[in-house]
This record gives C-alpha cells, structure tokens and sequence, in this order.
C-alpha cells in the first residue's frame, strides 16, 4: 500500500513533466496545443534515433535545441497565423497537425513500439531500497526530480528575467506590449520553443519508463490536459500537484478494478470540472497570483 | 408611386438548391433499385458523412464549439442500439430509441461541459468520449476491443435489410436538416447567428448564450448518435476502437472545413467531397489520413471560409437561405 503510494506521487512526476509544457503555451499565448502529445512522441523517435548513434547524455541537449527550433517553426507557419483568425482556429489547426504527425510517424517508424531503456543500461529498472523493504524506482525518482526542476526553472525565468516580463506582458495584452516595445511575435514564438523544449524531458521520461508507439501522443496529451485541469491554474507548481492527484486517482482506481487506471483519471477529471463549474479562467495573471513587477 | 419593402426568404438559387437536393434524395431511396445492396451500403455511408458534417458544422460553425470528442455520442449510439436489440427490442427500434438516448445524453452533459473554455470544451469531450470507450469496453457483452455484431439484424434478409437501413438513414438524416434548417430560421436562429458572429456582442442585447449553445448541442449529439446507429446497421461490427477512435473526429473536420464553417452548404459539399476522396484514397491507410490533415490545416490558415466561402458570394441569393431578403420594389 504505501509502495503503491509512493509509485503515484511518482507517477504524478511524470504527468507534471508531461503538462508544464502544455500548461506553460496555455498560459502564454491562450493556445490549447492539440499536437503537444504528438510533438512529445516526435521527440522520443529523434531521442532514439540520436540517442542510437552518440548516447543519450549527448541526444538530450541536442533535441532540446532542435525541439526550441521546431516551437519557432511552429508558431510562425501556424500558430501566429492561426490565432488572427479567433479562437477556433488555433484548435482546428493543432488538431490537425496532430493527425499529420501521428500518421507521419507511423509511416517512417512502423507501428512497432520502442523504448529509449537500452540506451541506458539498467536505469530502467534499477531501484533506491527504503527501510521497511520498499522499492523506489530510481528512474521516476530522477523524473520526479526533473519535473520539479522544469518547474522552477520556468518559474524562475517568468518572474525573474527581462524575457519573463516580456512574456508576462505579451500574454496580458499585446497591442500595449506593442506600444511599449516589445516585439510580441518573437516573444510567443521563444515561448512556443520554451513549452517544445520541455516536452524533450517528457520525451526521455516517456521513453525510459515505457515503450510507445506512432499513436501514443493522444493518451499523453490527455494526461496532460487532465493535470492541468485538476491542478487548477495560481502557479505552475498546481500543476505538479494536480499531476499528483491525478496519478492517485489512476493508482487507486486501479487497485478496484484492473482495467480501472485511466477511468479513475478520467473521473478526477470530471471531479474538478463539477469543482469548478461556471469558475476559474486560466490566465497568466491568475497563474502567477500577483502583478507584473519590473 | 411609393418604394415599398419586400420581404422574401428565398429565390431562384434557393429554388434550384431545393430541386438539386430533391433530385439527391430521389436518387439516394432508388439506390436500392439501381446498385443493390453494395450500392446501398455506400449511399449509407455517405449520409452518415452527411450527417456528421452537418452536425459538427452546427456545433463548430454556429454555436462555436469545437469537440474532439462528438464520438461520445457516435460510439455510445452504436453501444447502445447493441445493447438493446441484445434485450430484445427490434434492431431498427433500438436504433430510433438509441437516437432519443443521445438526445438525453447530450442535455446531461450540456449540463456540465458547457461551462467549459474554447480548447478545455474541446478536450474535455474528447476525455469523456475515452471514458465512454473504456466503460463499453468493461461489458462482458462487448469482449473488450474484440467487439461484438448486431446479430439480429440477421432476422431480415439482406436486400430487405440494406435497403430499410438506407431509407431509415434518409429519414433520419432529412429530419435532422430540416430541424437544424427550422432552427436557424426562427427566432432562436437569430440568436444562434448572433452568438456566433459575437458572443460578447450577443449577451449585452439579451441572447441567453448559454441557452443557445444548449440547444445546439443537444440537436449535434442527436443527429451524431443517428449517424453513430446507423453506421453500426449498415457495417454489422461493433468494435469500440472504431466507433470511438479520433479519426471520426478527423474527418469531421476535414470535411467542415473543407466546405466551409458555419454554411450548411459548406458542410454538405465537404461530406459529398469526403466521400469522393475517401472512395479513391482510403486504401492509402495512414498517407491518406496525413493528406486529409495536411488540406485541414491549409483550409484553416489559408482558407478559413472553406469552398463554400469562395462560391456562395459569387451566386445570386442564397442557397439554402436562412435569412431575410428585403427587395426595395415600385408599386
């Protein structure tokens, strides 16, 4: 029972690297990205195919840069085109990026399932022993690790850095952050990198902990999604703790009811849409829970 | 001699739409006659498509609700018709009593999802729809992702069979136009338009919003679980993943915005247009689905309006008219 326990908050490690960066583009550019799933599966293949030829410690940094390049991509051809034409659009255009790009991949990988764990000998399964013969995976340790570290690293810069502020003003009106200088095209497109790099840590978690498949982005994007809505929005930190919850919920569900994981998910899911019914809007302000200081 | 107003609600381009429809549906009830059963099994397919377009196009186009999700009520129409005739009831009735049920279950859900932003509305459904597929997967009835057939429809023989299943697909797909065509014609209809063209606009000159997108929704899950029964009659199989998988959701927005968003014109010309497509390319599996992706996404950057935003200016009048024509004449 309290392994079991263990392993959710673990879990939740893992949902929370999933949604930062989904949450992060939510918040900036008011965008729901319906590829993030997709472009998280597409980092794990460039993770494994760079990943075969010079060793993981060298793909990571390497499709970090690549991904960061990708989110600028991303927003000039579609995103920035997208949202001049309300709010619909950048839904329909995400969507259907997801369905290119999940079928593209299908196309190139096959429908076999890989996994990144070889490339790491046996991290995969190695585990920390805790008094009173409990097993921890030292691999979701290390992501739990790494979803905090995103976590704050973001955090750090939204507040604390010139380009933060830059951020902050362009998610809160931009025809203002226009006047006073900013050039808000190039800040959204940095963000859009910002929130694409995250998604290569997620890609390594997903990678190491499980093998995946072309298909796969939906389920994370729903992961995604389902912690960010269950966290609630004042800080990206609530999106660690709704990743929690949701990954207790899966765990508990699943100890009723075998096939009862992603229902019990599911179930948190709607729980917090009831909670909040007709209430809270995301916003960057509410994310942040105060004013802009520069 | 004095300029008087008059107000007309059609005119020849509505009347020659309405003789080119009505030639349509002639055609589609004689397929029986012409193309025999395999022939009837494509006219099915093609006013499931019809009826899907127009659905979606309602909820995207009208009320501005993008759903990933509408094969909630696709997937729970099909489940359900199954689950019936199972206890007994005739095939065709559990198919109209499988429609009411998605009627209710799209009030219950308008209850809660509507309160829901833009992108969070959108994937919400589309967790709902999941939530479905895993509980119909949990029925012993259904074997998980095996599935399961509408066994007794095999009670009616098959040219009986295809041919009662199109022209129930007829009648259900031209009642549920002409209810969606009267609904955008009335008072409500205003105030759907109104809505759409500016939510915030439409609130401050008293629309109840919420109202309005309600009724909308509950008219797309019904005419969706019409389309979600009746593809189940027409193929037979039940296989959850294929009732509830995301491609259905692909489609429907190929097809919207492909014809155009928020014209019933544009919806029935994407449908008619999928058809064709997926008549030649289906066979290219997962290259055909990058290729419906790919023309979505350059409809939506570079054409938003889809096709029939480049034809219906350039005709005279509406086609299928939903407004108020106001002709200066001299009497």
């Amino acid at each position: 029972m309290i392994s079991q326990l263990i392993g959710a908050v673990l879990l939740g490690g893992y949902y929370a690297v999933l949604a930062t960066g989904l949450a992060f583009m939510f918040s900036v550019m008011n965008i729901i990205n319906l590829a993030h799933g997709a472009l998280i599966v597409l980092s794990a293949y460039g993770l494994y195919v760079l990943g075969g030829m010079m060793g993981l410690p060298i793909a990571i940094p390497i499709m970090i840069i690549v991904m960061f390049v990708v989110g600028l991509a991303l927003h000039a051809l579609i995103l920035a085109r997208a949202s001049k034409g309300g709010e619909l659009l950048p839904l329909l255009a995400t969507f259907g990026l997801s369905i290119i790009l999940d079928n593209l991949m299908f196309q190139v990988f096959g429908a076999d399932s890989l996994s990144l764990a070889p490339l790491v000998g046996d991290l995969s399964w190695a585990s920390f022993e805790l008094p009173g013969f409990i097993f921890v995976g030292k691999l979701s340790v290390y992501t739990l690790i790494a979803a905090v570290a995103v976590i704050a690293g973001l955090e750090w810069l939204l507040r604390r850095t010139t380009l933060g502020h830059r951020i902050q003003a362009t998610s809160q009106d931009r025809a203002t952050a226009r006047l006073l200088g900013i050039d808000t095209a190039r800040t959204a497109a940095i963000a859009t990198g910002l929130a694409l790099a995250t998604g290569v840590i997620a890609a390594t978690a997903l990678g190491l902990r499980t093998a995946w498949g072309p298909y796969a982005g939906s389920a994370q994007l729903l992961f995604a999604f389902e912690a960010v809505v269950i966290g609630g929005m004042g800080s990206l930190w609530r999106v660690l703790w709704g990743a929690m919850i949701l990954a207790l919920a899966q765990s508990l569900a699943a100890m009723i009811h075998p096939q009862g994981f992603l229902i019990g998910g599911h179930l948190a899911f709607l729980l917090a849409v009831f909670w909040r019914l007709r209430g809270g809007a995301f916003s960057l302000n509410r994310l942040l829970g105060r004013e802009v200081r520069t | 001699m004095s300029a008087q107003l008059v107000v007309t609600r059609g005119g020849t381009t509505s009347r020659i739409t309405l003789a080119l429809l009505a030639f349509a549906v002639i055609v589609l009830a004689a397929t029986p006659w012409f193309f025999g059963v395999g022939g009837s099994g494509r006219a099915v397919a093609l006013l499931v498509y019809v009826l899907l377009a127009v659905m979606w196009n309602a909820l995207a186009g009208f009320a501005g609700l993008v759903s990933i999700g509408q094969t909630l009520f696709f997937g729970v129409a099909a489940y359900t018709t199954i689950r019936l005739s199972n206890a007994g009831l005739d095939p065709y009735l559990a198919i109209l009593a499988s429609v009411a049920i998605g009627a209710v279950l799209g009030y219950v859900t308008s209850l809660f999802m509507l309160s829901l932003k833009d992108g969070e509305f959108a994937i919400g459904m589309w967790v709902l729809s999941s939530l479905a597929h895993l509980c119909v997967n949990l029925d012993p009835l259904i074997q998980g992702e095996t599935g399961t057939s509408l066994i007794s429809l095999n009670g009616y023989a098959i040219e009986t069979r295809s041919s009662i299943t199109l022209w129930l697909a007829l009648v259900l797909t031209l009642a549920v136009l002409a209810a969606l065509f009267a609904l955008l014609r009335s008072p409500t209809g205003a105030a759907i338009t109104a809505v759409r063209d500016d939510e915030l606009g439409a609130r401050s000159i008293g629309v109840n919003v919420i109202r309005t997108k309600r009724i909308v929704f509950v008219l797309a899950a019904t005419g969706t679980a019409a389309a979600g029964a009746l593809w189940l009659a027409s193929n037979l199989n039940f296989q959850p993943r294929a009732f509830f998988g995301v491609h259905w959701t692909a489609y429907m927005l190929f097809m919207v915005l492909v014809g155009g968003l928020g014209r019933i014109e544009g919806a029935l010309i994407g449908a008619v247009l999928f058809f064709v497509i997926e008549t030649f390319f289906a066979s290219y599996g997962a290259w055909y689905l990058v290729g419906l992706g790919g023309v979505a996404v350059f409809f939506a950057l570079v054409l938003p309006n889809g096709l029939w935003g480049w034809i219906g200016p350039r005709l005279p009048g509406e086609a299928i008219p939903t407004g108020y024509i106001i002709n200066k004449s001299k009497t």
